[in-house]
Formats: structure tokens, sequence, C-alpha cells
């Protein structure tokens, strides 16, 4: 435990020390909600929206955007990056197991995550009055979700990317057309209806759905739900097969 | 005692054979020498040894347990080719988060003092020279107090000063009661450090004894050659039951023979008075025994 917690703060040491991944990661969600929340259009409630205002839609997406950037980027790109250099089969030598940095990286990315998503949240709550989700507990349920969907993800990447620069052009094309499903462009809540019906079983569209109904009270669909589980099942196994530590 | 036991190990790589049938005893407190050109299949050998590859047939014991054996983790030390750090990883973070891998560490700051890195413990790996990521490494190898310490090529990259004194360090790592196994192709290396040493060429042991055993195999033969005070008659050598030729060169002899043939010849030329002005002995070295036994040089070149 002592080593898992050593690896962990090395980790996010070593993390704080990439100012583009803390940027993009960190500041960046929390500064797209304070642009956007700008505009006034965005701070009037649309009937087109349900009274919603496209503000209160992007804290959701802003948290969505944090788990994509975390998960598809900057995880795999870490993890291919030390396989590629020898620091996993340095590792193997040890006592401490690889897998333990393995762990203590998504451990740290987690904890990145909070951080980022707590952020987010009190600025919506304080410069722009969107309500702290009202289903606190479904809020949880559907963030874990959906952390544990992109993580799995990103961890496929790192298995079959052969270099770090590999991981990371895989990342960013799939952190695309996976953001695009989540509204970042364009809320989901506008999508025709065959659009927001494909987008329900992407990741990050899932992930945005759940977490869109827990910030107005709701549970999250359990469609949603089993969405992000099955994402985490399939790639999580498919990534614990695949990864090679050398 | 025995450390380590190699017995008719093989790997290959798809249709390459990188070991073809390699065997070998290490005894504990030696230095043992994996000496070979580059591509005979030395890494691969120690990285079955260390439980990272599984060998195609054969049978590995590191201190009497299979290699993947996880409580050897504990007890080897291994510093490897190509293994580098997180770039901004520093060296004195690299040594505390490895001092607590293990039970019982050494004091990382004696040891970065005996690498000459205390000055260092501030940079990050990636600002490190060759020589500086190469003593961090061999560090690492030996944070955790090891019973065997397994050395890649470690002082390739370094420059002669800082290998001079990494061969201090091997040898007081070695006093302190460590088996080291030592992966090289620097002959110096072999030469200065192993007590004893396994030929390896193809994926095959071609010759294993001490340095000093291999060069005899190939040569028992001396060179002597030295300007004698006053001029003698070469019948006063050629009588001596060890010499074997003398050669004149202006005023200087060259006297060539075996076994005692140093002692040998001093003695007479001191019987008679004659002082030896230049005196220089030529041995083979273990360069010319390697390129006996494999039949080309340690580079590949043939011959």
């Amino acid at each position: 435990m002592r080593v898992f917690a050593k690896l962990t703060g090395v980790e996010l040491r070593l993390f704080l020390r990439e100012p583009m991944l803390v940027f993009w990661t960190l500041a960046f969600p929390s500064l797209l909600v304070i642009i956007l929340g700008c505009i006034p259009a965005f701070r009037e409630p649309s009937p087109g929206l349900g009274g919603l205002r496209v503000i209160d839609l992007y804290v959701a997406i802003a948290i969505v955007l944090v788990l994509a950037t975390l998960g598809l980027q900057g995880t795999s790109l870490v993890l291919a990056t030390y396989r590629e250099r020898g620091i996993l089969r340095r590792l193997a030598t040890t006592p401490a197991r690889p897998a333990a940095l393995l762990g203590a990286q998504l451990v740290m990315s987690l904890l990145t995550a909070i951080v980022s998503v707590v952020l987010v949240l009190v600025i919506g709550r304080l410069v722009f009055d969107v309500a702290l989700p009202r289903q606190a507990a479904g809020f949880v349920v559907a963030f874990l979700g959906a952390a544990g969907a992109t993580f799995a993800i990103g961890l496929l990447i790192a298995a079959l990317a052969p270099s770090g620069k590999a991981a990371n052009t895989i990342g960013t094309l799939l952190f695309f057309p996976t953001m695009f499903f989540a509204g970042l462009w364009t809320p989901r809540e506008v999508f025709p209806d065959w659009l927001q019906r494909i987008s329900d079983f992407t990741p990050l569209g899932a992930g945005e759905r759940a977490l869109q109904e827990a910030m107005s009270g709701h549970w999250p669909g359990w469609g949603s739900l089993a969405v992000l589980a099955a994402y985490m099942l399939v790639f999580g196994v498919a990534a614990a097969r695949l990864f090679r530590w050398e | 005692m025995t450390a380590i036991t190699v017995d008719r190990l093989q790997k290959s790589y798809g249709d390459t054979v990188a070991v073809r049938e390699v065997s070998f005893a290490v005894d504990r407190g030696e230095i043992f020498g994996i000496l070979g050109p580059n591509g005979a299949g030395k890494t691969t050998t120690v990285e079955c040894i260390a439980g990272l590859r599984t060998p195609d047939g054969g049978a590995i014991t590191v201190l009497g347990r299979e290699p993947r054996d996880t409580a050897l983790r504990r007890l080897v030390g291994v510093q490897l080719q190509e293994s580098e750090l997180p770039e901004k990883l520093t060296v004195r973070e690299a040594l505390e988060l490895y001092a607590t891998f293990y039970p019982e560490p050494v004091e990382w700051q004696r040891l970065a003092d005996d690498l000459g890195l205390t000055g260092k413990l501030r940079t990050r790996f990636g600002k490190l020279s060759g020589g500086q990521k190469q003593r961090l490494s061999i560090a690492l190898a030996l944070i955790g107090g090891p019973k065997i310490a397994i050395l890649d090529e470690l002082t390739t990259g370094l420059d002669p000063q800082a290998r001079r004194d990494t061969w201090e360090l091997v040898e007081s790592v070695r006093d302190r009661g460590v088996t080291v196994l030592l992966v090289t192709h620097f002959m110096a290396e072999a030469e200065r450090l192993c007590d004893r040493v396994a030929l390896i060429d193809a994926g095959r042991v071609v010759a294993l004894d001490t340095p000093a055993g291999l060069i005899a195999q190939v040569s028992a033969e001396q060179r002597i050659r030295f300007r004698p005070s006053r001029p003698i008659e070469d019948a006063l050598l050629t009588d001596l039951p060890e010499v074997r030729e003398v050669r004149r060169r202006g005023t200087q002899l060259e006297v060539i023979g075996d076994g005692n043939v140093l002692h040998a010849v001093t003695a007479t030329l001191a019987a008679h008075q004659i002082i030896a002005n230049d005196l220089r002995v030529e041995q083979a070295s273990l360069d010319d025994a390697f390129v006996r036994l494999t039949g080309r040089g340690i580079d590949g070149v043939g011959n």
C-alpha cells in the first residue's frame, strides 16, 4: 500500500510537470464553461431545451470533456510511453509489479478528474447559477460509469499502440467523434432524433446523458448506465488481455 | 554454493534463434562475465535469468528458485539495456521511489555518493548525460541490497574515467558479498573484473574459464623485449628450457617462450650482471583468445 501511495504521488508530480496536460484537463473545461456563459443568449431559458439554458447543458458536457481528455489522451499516452521506453520492464524486475504503476496512473487520473469536475461545478454554480446535481448519488454513479468507460478505452489504446506517439494519434482521432456525440459542438438535446439514438450508444454520449439526468434531479437511466458498463467491461477485458508490458 | 544455474537454455524469436544452447553455473560471491559480440544471445540469456522471458527449452535456477518466482524480485537487482525512466522524474525521486519497493533498501544517499550522482539529485532524468543515466540505472539495481546483481552492458556510453569508477563500484559490491552477473562486450572490462567468463557466440558457450585460463587455452606464449646493458650471446638465453626463440632488432632483444620464461630470463641476466633496460612483457590478451575461439573479432570483423 505504501508503494502504491508512493507511485501515485510520483505520477501526480509528473502530471503536474506537463503544463499542456494540466491546462487541457484542469483549466480548459472550466474556461469553456466561462467562455460559453459569457454569451448572453446561452444564459436565456430556451423552450427548445425544455426550459433549460444552454449553459446548464454545458456543465455536464465539460465534465465529459475532462474524462475524455484524461482517459483517451492522457492515460493512454503516458502508459504507451512507459512501455515504449522500458519503464514497465524495469519495474517488472523489482518487487513492485508494473500493474501497480498502471493502477497508480488510473487513480491519479481519477483524482485529477474529480478536482476538475468540482471546479466546473463550482464555477457553474457561483458564476452562472447552474444548480449543483440534484440527484447527488446518481451523479456520482454516472460520473464513475463514464470515467470507467473512457479509462477502459484509454487502456485498450495503450495496449494496442506500439508507441506513445501512436497512442496519442489514436486517442486524438477517437476524441473528436466521441466528443461530437457528447455534444461538445452542438448539445445532444438539439440533435435530430436518429442522431440522438446513435449518440445514446456511444461512450461519451451515454455518459453525458447520464450526467445530465443526474444534474436535473433524476436517477440516470438504466439504459445509459448499461451502455457505460458494457464499454467498461468489453474494453477493460480486451485491454487486460492484450496489454503487453514490453 | 551456486547462485545461478543455466542448463541447456534455448530461446528463439520466430525463426531467429537467439540462444541455441547455453549452460553455466555462477558461484555465490563471484563476478561472472558473459562475454560475446552483439547478437550472440547474451541479453536474451540474462533476460531469461531475470524472469523477463520464458525459455523455449532448458532449465534455470536462481538462488534455488524458478526465475519467475516473485520472491526473487527482492533478491536480484537488474540493470537492463534500454530501460529508461520518465523524462521529468528527478534522480532523487527515482532513488526514493525505488527504495520504497524493497523491504531493506540500502541508504540511497550513500549509493548516490558512490556513483557520483550527489550533485545531480535535483536533475530530471531527461536532462542527464548518457553516463549519468547509466549510473542511475546501476544505483536502482543495487538499491534493494540484492544478493545477485545482473548488470547488462553497464559501462556502455561511459567515458574512460567513469568506466573505471564503475568497475571499482562493481568490485566493492562484490566485496559486500553480492554475486554479480555481468554482460559485456568489452574485453578489458571482462579481464579486469570477472572471476570467470563464459564466452558466448551465435547462441552457444564456446568457452568458460577464468580470463587468465581463457588466454592460456589459446596461447601460453610470452614475449619479452629489452635492451641488454652489454652485448650478449643468443646461446646464453636459448640454452634455457623455457626459451623457444631469440630475435634481434638492432640493440633490442626479443625473447619468446612460455611458462616461467620471464623469471628464467631475468635470473640468468642477473647472474651475469646484465641489466635489462626498457623491459617489456607482452602476453596474449583476452582479445586474442576471443579471436582464436570464435574465428573473428568481438566486433564481428572476420579474421
